[in-house]
């Protein structure tokens, strides 16, 4: 096995208002090339597929109309933010969506491009750039009508200006899914003490406990930045199975749903939106649920 | 240490999936979806029997397959079931309404009932050693199942085929003739595919392959998946068979002699089909013997009690007395086979009998069904069952995983599909293996036994209603 470390990290932005931490990058650079061994270091991601796809195919074929059950996410644009070798980019892409991944790490971004090269489907829908999101942002302006952060935002370095990006280059009524690790004690003990330490879960140094986010905080903060939080549910992994299931309490991981307000950016937070606007509103909102 | 971790992990597939990653001939160094790769299919079926045929079927017609590219490899010509002969096949098969039911599914029951099948409403089973006799039948008197002769339920399957030639590329006259094996996905410079070489030097790739070539199936030993297995010394002569009256027709009859069961499975009102399993010598005697002899023998197998001792027909009316004051109902009336008057022409065949049974049904990007998963003895009526059952099975995780966007070939759905239908079929052909053998004496302990087993086992509903549900009745 040649693994060529090139270590040209891209530099991120010398302000510090970036979401990208370099010593996260540094952390996945060393397993750039075990993306894909189902029972090695990324494990336990493979199996989340098993509860986390499903849960965006059936939130966006709730809210959509018109799709056809060969080729569920057929004309969606997705972004897969902190994309890593690719593990949930090819499954949204088989099911017809058009994904464009995007990961700092160079390394992770040419093992994904490679995985997806022996698949002349995956290859024409999925598309990876080695960037950071706000790099992406100028080019991006609401361009995409689903957002996924999986297992991401535990690793930013600004989870504000995060989630202020991811609202610039969502379509408006654009669907943002995030999956992460609540900062609680339980998941300080299991997240990182057996997860890390004792049971070599997830490879150890992964997860800083101090980095994670309550889902109150990160609901404030979608919030606060024009997103309306649609469903938070809470999920649990078993390691003596392997598997993920979902659970009701969020003491340990969640995933979070939110919508895009459809109203357009600042400029028209003062007018009065007209009554058929507030109407139409609400109507998506209960179909969205 | 990694073993450790491995270990710590507690997980229970880890080292059943590790070895199932083997290190086979490597896969060439194919430079990515380059113009000369060969065609990359979602699912290759090996085998073009009914089984493979329905499996491609069941694949092309699923929803969430709408999308994908499914072949299907078959040796031979593509036979034209157009025209069906007035005569009868002497090749049918025991259909299950389970079976029927999937078949159905792909909508290929449709035409099978358009063009023939039998209906039964009893199977009568009985010792030639002793008055012992099991009847099953169905309380509302519904089907049991059906017989239906293998080249019908080809042209039905084909006719599906056709209806889904989009998705499903069927390439007659292509014998695969080798297999290449991926290494494991996490190893990225190479084909992450199996590749397949026909006959001819085409090549094709494929995320999974599904074996369904019988029981010498080459897909299972170029896999190098061990097969317990065992010859037996018997083989099946079959017939189509005349009846000397007409009468309804709708049971299926199986006596049990020293030599092998004898069974006769309706057709029509008038004709029944033979599958005579016997000792390889009597089954030479009977193919060459004329079609009198032959008659006689099939009528004297079914009729005649030289068999009988005095001591086990003693011990067996105890037993159906103490039943029958037990339990009033818990003896069945028994009913007597019709007598045959003659056989069709041409229609004498014999073939060789064995039991089969492989140790894994599925490896990375590779999973066996029917025949070349396991092989019955005809006695219990299974075989061609328990290969649909493994459709029914194998199609339903497929098209689960192809809804959640999952690598077709992965091993984390194809141990699902293997530990549900082994632990189906591995009871069944124990049980048919344990039966054949049991059967297969005339020593009179083991008679006893069996006669008893037998007459308790028809008296007690709660142990024939599991029987029945296990054979898919």
């Amino acid at each position: 096995q040649i693994s060529l470390f090139r270590f040209t990290v891209k530099r991120p932005f010398s302000t510090s208002h970036s979401s990208v931490d370099s010593k996260e990058m540094k952390k996945f650079q060393l397993l750039a090339h075990k993306w894909w061994d189902e029972e090695g270091e990324y494990a336990a991601l493979h199996s989340m597929n098993d509860i986390r796809v499903p849960f965006i195919r059936d939130t966006l074929l709730s809210m959509s109309s018109n799709y056809h059950l060969g080729n569920p996410l057929s004309g969606i644009k997705i972004l897969d933010v902190g994309c890593g070798g690719g593990l949930l980019s090819e499954p949204l892409g088989r099911l017809g969506a058009s994904v464009t991944g995007i990961d700092p790490v160079e390394d992770n971004i040419r093992t994904a491009d490679r995985h997806k090269s022996f698949d002349p489907v995956l290859a024409k829908r999925i598309e990876y750039k080695s960037s950071s999101l706000e790099e992406i942002v100028e080019e991006s302006m609401e361009t995409f009508d689903v957002i996924v952060a999986s297992e991401v935002v535990e690793h930013v370095a600004d989870l504000e200006t995060f989630i202020k990006c991811c609202s610039q280059v969502l379509k408006p009524e654009g669907s943002l899914f995030i999956t992460t690790i609540n900062k609680t004690q339980l998941s300080y003990v299991l997240g990182i003490v057996v997860a890390e330490k004792i049971m070599g879960i997830v490879p150890e140094g992964t997860h800083e406990w101090e980095k994670f986010v309550p889902p109150e905080e990160l609901e404030r903060l979608l919030e606060s930045n024009g997103f309306s939080v649609k469903t938070v549910n809470g999920m649990l992994y078993n390691p003596l199975s392997g598997s993920w299931s979902w659970m009701e309490s969020t003491s340990l991981n969640y995933a979070v749903h939110a919508v895009k307000s459809g109203a357009r950016a600042q400029s028209h937070a003062t007018d009065t939106p007209p009554q058929t606007d507030v109407q139409q509103h609400s109507a998506t909102a209960a179909t969205a649920g | 240490s990694s073993a450790a971790m491995a270990a710590l992990r507690g997980r229970a597939l880890l080292a059943p999936l590790g070895a199932r990653l083997r290190a086979g001939p490597r896969a060439p160094l194919l430079s990515s979806a380059s113009a000369s790769a060969p065609p990359l299919y979602d699912v290759v079926v090996s085998g073009g029997g009914m089984v493979g045929s329905a499996m491609a079927a069941v694949l092309g017609h699923d929803i969430h397959f709408h999308d994908k590219k499914i072949a299907l490899l078959e040796a031979g010509p593509r036979k034209d079931y157009d025209h069906m002969p007035d005569s009868y096949s002497n090749r049918v098969s025991s259909i299950s309404p389970g079976s029927a039911t999937l078949l159905s599914s792909c909508g290929a029951w449709d035409h099978v009932c358009n063009l023939r099948l039998k209906p039964f409403r009893r199977m009568q089973v009985w010792d030639a050693c002793s008055e012992a006799m099991i009847v099953f039948e169905k309380d509302d008197l519904d089907d049991m199942g059906y017989i239906v002769e293998n080249d019908v339920i080809m042209s039905a399957l084909t006719k599906q085929l056709d209806a889904v030639a989009d998705r499903v590329e069927v390439f007659y006259r292509s014998k695969a003739v080798g297999y290449t094996w991926p290494l494991p996905s996490h190893s990225c410079d190479t084909s992450p595919w199996v590749q397949v070489e026909l006959a001819d030097g085409r090549r094709l790739q494929t995320k999974l392959l599904i074996g369904a070539d019988g029981h010498n199936s080459v897909v299972r030993k170029e896999a190098e998946i061990k097969n317990i297995e065992h010859q037996y010394d018997q083989s099946a002569v079959v017939a189509t068979l005349h009846l000397s009256e007409t009468t309804d027709n709708n049971v299926a009859w199986q006596r049990f002699l020293p030599t092998g069961p004898i069974a006769l499975l309706p057709l029509s009102d008038t004709a029944s089909s033979l599958v005579w399993s016997t000792s390889h010598d009597h089954a030479s005697e009977l193919l060459a013997m004329d079609e009198e002899s032959f008659v006689d023998s099939i009528n004297s197998a079914f009729w005649s009690n030289v068999n009988h001792s005095d001591f086990i027909d003693t011990a067996g009316a105890m037993l159906r007395s103490a039943i029958s004051l037990l339990k009033p109902s818990g003896t069945a009336v028994r009913q007597l086979p019709p007598s045959v008057a003659k056989v069709d022409p041409e229609s004498r065949a014999m073939f060789p009998l064995g039991m089969g049974h492989a140790t894994e049904y599925v490896q990375h990007r590779v999973a066996l069904i029917g025949d070349a998963a396991h092989r019955v003895h005809p006695l219990a009526g299974q075989g061609v069952n328990l290969g649909f059952g493994d459709i029914a099975c194998l199609a339903h995780h497929l098209s689960a995983a192809a809804f959640n966007g999952s690598d077709l070939g992965s091993l984390k759905h194809l141990l699902k599909f293997e530990t549900e239908r082994q632990r189906h079929n591995v009871s069944l052909i124990a049980a048919t293996d344990v039966l054949k053998r049991l059967y297969s004496t005339t020593l009179a302990p083991l008679v006893l036994l069996r006669t008893w087993g037998l007459q308790a086992t028809n008296a007690l509903p709660p142990v024939k209603v599991r029987i029945s549900l296990q054979l898919g009745i």
